[in-house]
């Protein structure tokens, strides 16, 4: 029986079939309510990253272009490799292959060990470069977004060796419900970070220069 | 085997990030303001498919699929407005 079941993609599965169709909460509702919060915080910062880059676009375009788009991209795939792994360590132990789900978690936080990496390289570059948080308002958006964007990756980390433990036994309802909870953080993480690399690395002057 | 929907999804992801980097360096318009509107749509875009698909919201109650479209769709508009006019 567990052979059969292991045999089978998450999504044939019956009980995966069974979610899809009957309206389901991801994880606990408490959460949800910190991750809307979350969201509607960061989409205040985006608006005020907006508004004074309209006030200042010579300047925003010249300060983003000392950024390295090379590492922007590069964690970029890094966050939505990870969110798809744990998208599949979900959906693996919920037909209860343990064993797959903590793979994909462990590949996960590799991601997010080169992502914090890569971050690390590119914030000592900017400060052996002379460039502080202080040193222009574009630049004291980059550092304060992506710190505290940085802050949630750690804190995701967590979740995710915490997620790792939980599917190294029996995983029973309550306990798929917290690895839901714990995945919708961490692509949260995810797409925080989609709409600051387009913000932050990409975004080309929005008047005629 | 057909391959799993948040493969599928993954990918577009990947193959949408190297679209945006592509409209980001100002390859594909002459004006670079139009590029930037394409840049921060197709961000919300892929910011969409992830609610939907990784987060799972397709399947959750109505409520919580419209508020999770809704900060998509409206959060994505304002600073496209904000950015071109």
């Amino acid at each position: 029986m567990l052979n059969d079941l292991q045999d089978r993609s998450a999504d044939s599965h019956p009980a995966a079939q069974r979610v899809r169709r009957i309206p389901h909460v991801p994880g606990e509702s408490g959460i949800w309510i910190m991750i809307f919060g979350d969201m509607i915080v960061f989409s205040l910062m985006f608006v005020a990253f907006m508004l004074s880059r309209r006030d200042q676009t010579a300047l925003f375009e010249a300060s983003r272009l000392h950024l390295n788009q090379t590492y922007g991209l590069v964690n970029t795939c890094l966050m939505l490799s990870s969110s798809w792994c744990v998208a599949a360590a979900v959906q693996a132990v919920r037909i209860a292959r343990n064993r797959a789900a903590r793979l994909y978690l462990r590949v996960a936080l590799g991601c997010g060990l080169g992502f914090c990496a890569v971050k690390i390289l590119e914030y000592g570059e900017k400060i052996r470069a002379g460039v502080a948080i202080d040193t222009n308002d574009f630049f004291m958006f980059y550092f304060v977004l992506t710190g505290i964007h940085l802050l949630h990756v750690l804190i995701g980390m967590g979740v995710l060796i915490f997620m790792a433990r939980v599917a190294a036994g029996d995983v029973n309802a309550k306990q798929v419900g917290y690895f839901e909870s714990g995945a919708s953080f961490w692509h949260v993480v995810d797409l925080l970070w989609i709409a600051l690399f387009a913000l932050l690395y990409l975004l080309p002057p929005g008047v005629r220069p | 085997m057909k391959p799993r929907r948040i493969t599928v999804v993954w990918l577009g992801l990947l193959a949408a990030t190297a679209l945006s980097w592509e409209f980001g360096h100002q390859s594909l318009f002459k004006d670079p303001r139009n590029a930037g509107v394409v840049v921060i749509a197709i961000a919300f875009i892929k910011i969409r498919f992830v609610i939907q698909d990784f987060m799972e919201l397709r399947h959750a109650p109505l409520g919580m699929r419209v508020a999770g479209e809704a900060w998509a769709f409206c959060v994505g508009g304002v600073l496209i407005a904000l950015y071109r006019f």
